[in-house]
């Protein structure tokens, strides 16, 4: 009996000692929301965001505004009477030049540019990329670094000489000429990035498949291609928004019934006469930026997914 | 030109990158059927030797023969080989059957072929209820019997082990060893396994081949090896704790051999030696902390006096750091026997099991 007791008494000794230490701070520190650094942080990315979109907004609330309203200068003030005419102008109407078919004509130029440069420079960079990743030759170093430098060469130097030479072969001035063109230019960076990610993934991975017999085009497309998802999505941001955008090469490689969007945005834009319409400028913007816009909205969600996917160690 | 009972020959391998070399006129014969373990620290060359017998490397010159065939130019898949790899190498996006199947399909091997193959294999290694599963559901163990599958069914003569079982935890290792080593016998092939870890190495080999530096330095049985390496490299590199080490000379007291260091005379009786001990020759004394004997053990007519530095428990031994003449001698006695530091203990060498290499040449003499 003696013996119970005293362990009942160590039982409430231990759950004595328990509570005292319950008294004091324990578990997780807690954090002030309101903290000086909270507020700095939260204060600057504000601003920051505030001017970026700024600029956004009063694009979007004046291609809504009918000419009158635009006249009387309040650039910030929302549309008191929403008119969605400028954006039927701008896509179907305005004039450049001689056509008056506003910029649907651009902007299906645009995408014949677009789908074949866009495929043509992942298909063979990627090939490329693989191939000096995996299947080293020799002088393929010597290859690379002749690839890389070509990132550096500024565009103006080549433009000249590309003019000559795809007048000679007889397509300067056609689509053709200019799909070439963005082809050729996206080789470097975008077979640096192939070739480094192909480097980064497991060498066992492709020893395996060798001693399982592959081939060079096996391997590529059963092995490497399926595990290489989000450098293709990185790829295709690059040249989807990068051969939008591209203003330089349109202009110089195509004729005004083959001009890219960009070139005709500009085309309206500048124009010189009659009356300036602000609302309609704003809307071909607009339309204009929409395609890269989209594009990192789709593809930025995939991108991430793809790039958390390839954390995760298989 | 090779023996019909070599499954792997290798002739005078050679292998540079540019101006590293990284084998060196290597010869090697392994027997039908045996199991050889390539053992070194990294950097050795042992497996790039083994990729050269994959034909993943090119080398430089020399020749290869699998099942007497010389297939220095081979293709990897046209020389019967299987290979196991360090980080498993798995195709990520298919699941455990694709796996084992890819390289079958490769081959244009009929479908119902191909099933039966890979029932087998998974039979053999027990992984049918994962076969529908990806790798990145797979535990490291299971990997690993995967990659070993994918070996299988291919159906090969050689088995080639790079480093398997580097990746898993202890418990693994020891269990996915032992499974190794069932597989062997029950399937008999050539296996090649290299690794860095000497209990592996002991554990599964048949033979074991040494390598540094691009050069086999022995190649016996592993009992062999453990018990009379042939140069000091060896003896250190194989066995832990690893041996002692005594620097000292050949003397003559009394018409009887002894080693002789900082004024201590070891009687040298029982020890095999393959050269002339002439008296003055710089030698190393090697002797494994298990072929010590302590106190009440000490069966040989000469004991030496030590005293007791470091003690060591370990659990099933007892490790004994001593000092002796100025050498810190480390032993192994059983776990339930305790020294206190400072003790002074008495020490006998077995003789028959000791080595003596050349101080020079590092060579067993």
């Amino acid at each position: 009996m003696a013996n119970v007791s005293t362990l009942n008494a160590t039982g409430a000794a231990i759950d004595a000692v328990r509570t005292e230490i319950a008294a004091g701070p324990r578990g997780k520190k807690p954090k002030k929301v309101l903290s000086r650094r909270n507020i700095m942080i939260y204060g600057i990315l504000g601003l920051a965001a505030l001017y970026y979109l700024l600029p956004l907004y009063v694009m979007v609330v004046t291609s809504l505004k009918g000419m009158p309203e635009v006249r009387l200068g309040n650039i910030f003030s929302p549309p008191m009477e929403i008119t969605f005419e400028p954006w039927v102008k701008a896509w179907a109407e305005a004039c450049t030049g001689l056509n008056c078919d506003g910029l649907s004509r651009g902007f299906w130029n645009s995408v014949r540019i677009l789908v074949p440069s866009v495929i043509v420079s992942i298909a063979v960079a990627s090939v490329s990329g693989y191939a000096l990743a995996n299947w080293r030759f020799k002088g393929s170093e010597l290859f690379f670094s002749v690839l890389i430098i070509g990132a550096f060469i500024p565009y103006q130097v080549m433009i000249y000489p590309l003019v000559i030479i795809l007048r000679e072969i007889g397509i300067y001035g056609s689509l053709t000429g200019l799909v070439i063109v963005h082809t050729i230019f996206g080789m470097p960076i975008l077979t640096l990035l192939f070739r480094n990610y192909f480097a980064g993934l497991p060498e066992e991975l492709f020893k395996a498949a060798r001693i399982d017999g592959a081939g060079f085009w096996q391997i590529y497309g059963r092995i490497m291609l399926p595990m290489s998802l989000p450098i293709f999505v990185v790829a295709i941001i690059i040249q989807v928004t990068g051969i939008w955008n591209d203003f330089l090469f349109g202009v110089v490689f195509t004729r005004p019934d083959t001009y890219p969007m960009t070139v005709q945005l500009n085309n309206i834009v500048n124009s010189v006469q009659g009356v300036k319409e602000y609302n309609v400028n704003m809307a071909a913007t607009l339309l204009t930026g929409a395609v890269p816009l989209i594009v990192y909205f789709v593809s930025g969600r995939l991108f991430v997914r793809g790039i958390a996917a390839g954390a995760v160690k298989g | 030109m090779t023996d019909l009972s070599n499954s792997v020959s290798i002739r005078d391998l050679s292998l540079h990158f540019g101006a590293v070399t990284v084998l060196q006129n290597l010869d090697l014969d392994i027997k039908d059927g045996e199991f050889l373990v390539l053992l070194g620290s990294s950097g050795c060359g042992k497996s790039t030797l083994l990729n050269c017998i994959a034909g993943l490397l090119e080398p430089t010159d020399g020749q290869i023969f699998i099942k007497d065939k010389n297939v220095t130019w081979e293709e990897p898949k046209d020389r019967g080989i299987g290979m196991v790899f360090q980080s498993y190498a798995l195709y990520p996006q298919m699941t455990v059957e694709k796996n084992l199947s890819f390289g079958l399909k490769v081959a244009g091997m009929p479908k119902d072929e191909i099933a039966k193959r890979i029932a087998r294999a998974a039979g053999i290694l027990q992984i049918e209820p994962l076969l529908q599963r990806k790798p990145a559901a797979l535990s490291g163990g299971q990997r690993q019997r995967v990659a070993i599958g994918r070996a299988l069914v291919r159906d090969v003569d050689v088995f080639l082990f790079d480093e398997p079982l580097s990746n898993l935890d202890a418990k693994l290792r020891s269990e996915l060893r032992v499974e190794i080593k069932r597989l062997h016998q029950s399937l008999k092939n050539t296996m090649i396994y290299v690794t860095h870890d000497q209990i592996e190495a002991l554990t599964l080999a048949d033979r074991i081949a040494i390598m540094k530096s691009g050069v086999i330095q022995q190649l016996d049985d592993p009992i062999t090896i453990y018990n009379r390496p042939r140069n000091k490299f060896v003896a250190g590199f194989i066995g832990s704790p690893s041996m002692n080490f005594l620097n000292g000379e050949l003397a003559e007291e009394g018409g009887k051999k002894v080693f002789r260091t900082n004024g201590v005379s070891i009687s040298l009786a029982g020890y095999e030696a393959t050269e002339a001990l002439t008296p003055g020759r710089k030698v190393v004394l090697g002797l494994r902390p298990e072929h010590i004997k302590v106190d009440g053990d000490v069966t040989t007519e000469q004991a030496h006096e030590a005293i007791v530095d470091i003690e060591e428990p370990m659990g099933a031994d007892n490790l004994i750091w001593l000092k002796l003449a100025g050498h810190t001698i480390s032993v192994r006695i059983g776990g339930a026997r305790r020294y206190k530091v400072g003790a002074k203990v008495r020490l006998g060498f077995d003789m028959t099991m000791a080595s003596l290499f050349d101080a020079e040449t590092e060579e067993r003499i």
